[in-house]
């Protein structure tokens, strides 16, 4: 099997997970990273498709992401409301306008799906050598800067870096729309690199994925950056293993879809949550007074 | 408030298509301008009041379920294991539908008490576990239907469908209104009586209301979170052991409509309260079923129903927050 194919597949996953562990780290649970990545590939695609541009593509996907980030930040933080109900609600206002916009676009015509192809070396392209130069970039900002600290102490004791001359909300905000950023890159490039084409809902449960990803890497985006390898690494196997026998008994691509999901919840159930889980995750933040 | 949904849904409308008058009429033809409107509306309200009621009792209970999706697979998984062996038998729905909802309540109920136990005792989140139990649920259906609980012939990846004799009584041959209608009708009823007269549900409200005060009235709140977690999951199983009897009466990959998810929309804007569920079900089931019929004319239409449900929980949600947002108290 192809090493480059293998991390092409991979590169979607880890765009949005590392923007969903900043999310988390700041003690916000983003659910609408799925929504987040299907208007990048959607609205990447087209612009791209349209104009003959990969650039313009991944950095409208970018703004797109960065777009609903902003709506979603209005509700749970400015408004604090239930940061799993806004979610929903983004992943269903996603759904619906890409899904609007595709039938528009090129649903009567029965027009070809075409897109600019990335310039390659080796099977790599530029936006994937950005993925993977992010992984120690987000892990620099996390851990070796001032935002870093202030961003943790969000995740986990708001009040304290309240106290100490930050707003609460402004890190949360910043946190929430760079992972939107992210997830909108990262579905930009499901479409225009991975797969070439655009299908309504073609995300297919990767952002709900990136944050099973986030758990399974215990926060920490270099792991959770190898999870998403890792997970990556299962996918392509369902290709060069379906059909053929391994000891003589035949698996299922179900199976092989299935295994990834299957052995992050016995991770779960072994491991457990444990003291890494930031403790405000999911709690609005309200300042006294 | 009705007022209000009605205005949502025009106003989206306005936004999104080029004759939002025509369209808005088109939809209201299609949900209620005959028999088959109707009958049509009444099919999809049928499963969004059984998933939403799961939705309000886990959401009750302070667990955010939202595996509504990996239940209603699980239980028409479950119906479906539990119809083989009997119609080999011969068996009619009168024999049938009983012990095939029973396999979709026990099933679904399973699906959810595993989320509840993994946030009990291992701390996991219910989001988390949840989107993985939907994915793993999804994922096994897509296996089965190839599978073991494949077709005889072998061919499709799909069940052997249920014959007429099998399947959910319909009330009028020429539309799809099936019995089920009844459990949509009576379960509000009992699961308002659940939560607000009977010991358990009180514990459940508490436990999800303030779990502070539970603890200091020594409220066993690990045991009510995995119980509404198991009921929801039994909810939501129910609701597709229905909608396997009822509706599509086979099981392929394509089963779940997404009900699972907008299940949530239905049950924020009854405010949680099983009662309104039937309000709010009907709402999106008209939407539902009437921009099918908006589908008919123009490209857009059945996706429609994301942007309305999107907008009507945002709406609701900033109006909510908007209005309560001095009274809140800082959490010690």
């Amino acid at each position: 099997m192809d090493f480059a194919f293998l991390l092409v597949t991979a590169a979607p996953l880890i765009y949005a997970a590392l923007g969903e562990v900043i999310g988390q780290r700041s003690g916000v649970l983003n659910i609408g990273i799925e929504g987040m990545m299907l208007v990048g590939a959607f609205f990447g695609f087209l612009v791209a498709g349209k104009t003959g541009s990969w650039p313009l593509g991944f950095g409208i996907g970018a703004a797109c992401g960065l777009l609903l980030a902003i709506i979603s930040s209005v509700f749970t933080v400015k408004l604090a409301a239930d940061q799993v109900v806004v979610g929903t609600a983004i992943n269903f206002l996603a759904l619906g306008v890409t899904g609007l916009g595709f039938r528009r676009a090129y649903g009567q015509s029965g027009q070809l799906l075409t897109s600019p192809e990335l310039p390659r070396i080796w099977g790599i392209d530029p936006m994937l050598v950005v993925a993977f130069l992010l992984i120690p970039l987000v892990w620099w900002l996390i851990q070796r800067t001032k935002w870093g600290l202030a961003l943790r102490g969000c995740g986990e004791y708001p009040a304290a870096v309240e106290t100490s001359g930050f707003s609460v909300n402004r890190i949360r905000i910043q946190a929430l729309l760079f992972g939107g950023m992210l997830a909108g890159l990262g579905g930009a490039y499901l479409s225009l690199a991975v797969a070439g084409s655009f299908a309504e809902g073609m995300t297919a449960g990767r952002g709900f994925l990136a944050i099973a990803l986030v758990t399974f890497g215990r926060w920490r985006p270099i792991w959770v950056a190898l999870a998403a390898l890792a997970l990556g690494y299962a996918q392509s196997l369902q290709y060069s293993l379906q059909g053929r026998p391994i000891f003589g008994v035949v698996i299922p691509a179900q199976i092989w879809l299935g295994l990834p999901y299957v052995v992050s919840l016995l991770v779960l159930i072994f491991v457990g949550s444990g003291t890494v889980t930031p403790q405000a995750l999911g709690k609005p933040y309200r300042k006294e007074g | 408030m009705a007022v209000g949904l009605v205005a949502l849904l025009a106003l989206t409308l306005a936004v999104l298509t080029p004759h939002p008058v025509e369209s808005m009429r088109l939809i209201f033809a299609g949900a209620f301008g005959d028999k088959f409107g109707v009958t049509r509306t009444l099919v999809k309200w049928i499963p969004l009041v059984l998933t939403g009621l799961g939705v309000v009792i886990a959401w009750r209970g302070g667990m955010y379920n939202i595996g509504g999706e990996g239940q209603f697979v699980a239980g028409g998984i479950a119906a479906a294991f539990a119809a083989r062996p009997l119609i080999s038998a011969g068996w009619g729905w009168a024999g049938l539908a009983p012990v095939l909802l029973l396999a979709a309540v026990l099933g679904g109920a399973f699906w959810g008490w595993l989320a509840g136990w993994l946030y009990v005792r291992r701390g996991v989140e219910v989001v988390i576990s949840t989107i993985l139990l939907n994915f793993i649920a999804i994922q096994g259906l897509a296996y089965l239907v190839t599978g073991p609980l494949q077709e005889k012939a072998g061919k499709l990846p799909r069940t052997d469908p249920l014959s007429s004799a099998q399947a959910l009584p319909k009330f009028d041959p020429q539309t799809d209104l099936h019995w089920g209608i009844f459990l949509a009708l009576v379960l509000p009823l009992i699961v308002f009586i659940y939560l607000y007269r009977t010991r358990s549900g009180f514990r459940l409200r508490v436990v999800g209301e303030n779990a502070r005060a539970a603890r200091a009235n020594r409220i066993d709140a690990p045991k009510a979170r995995a119980l509404s977690m198991a009921l929801s999951g039994a909810l939501c199983g129910l609701a597709g052991g229905v909608e396997y009897m009822g509706v599509t009466q086979q099981l392929a990959p394509s089963f779940t409509q997404n009900w699972g998810f907008l299940a949530i929309p239905v049950a924020l804007l009854a405010g949680l309260h099983p009662l309104l569920v039937m309000l709010s079900a009907l709402y999106f089931a008209a939407i539902l079923a009437g921009s099918r019929n908006l589908a008919g004319f123009t490209a857009d239409g059945t996706v429609l129903i994301y942007v309305v449900q999107a907008a009507a929980v945002l709406g609701f949600v900033g109006l909510k927050a908007w209005s309560d947002r001095r009274r809140v108290v800082v959490e010690a």
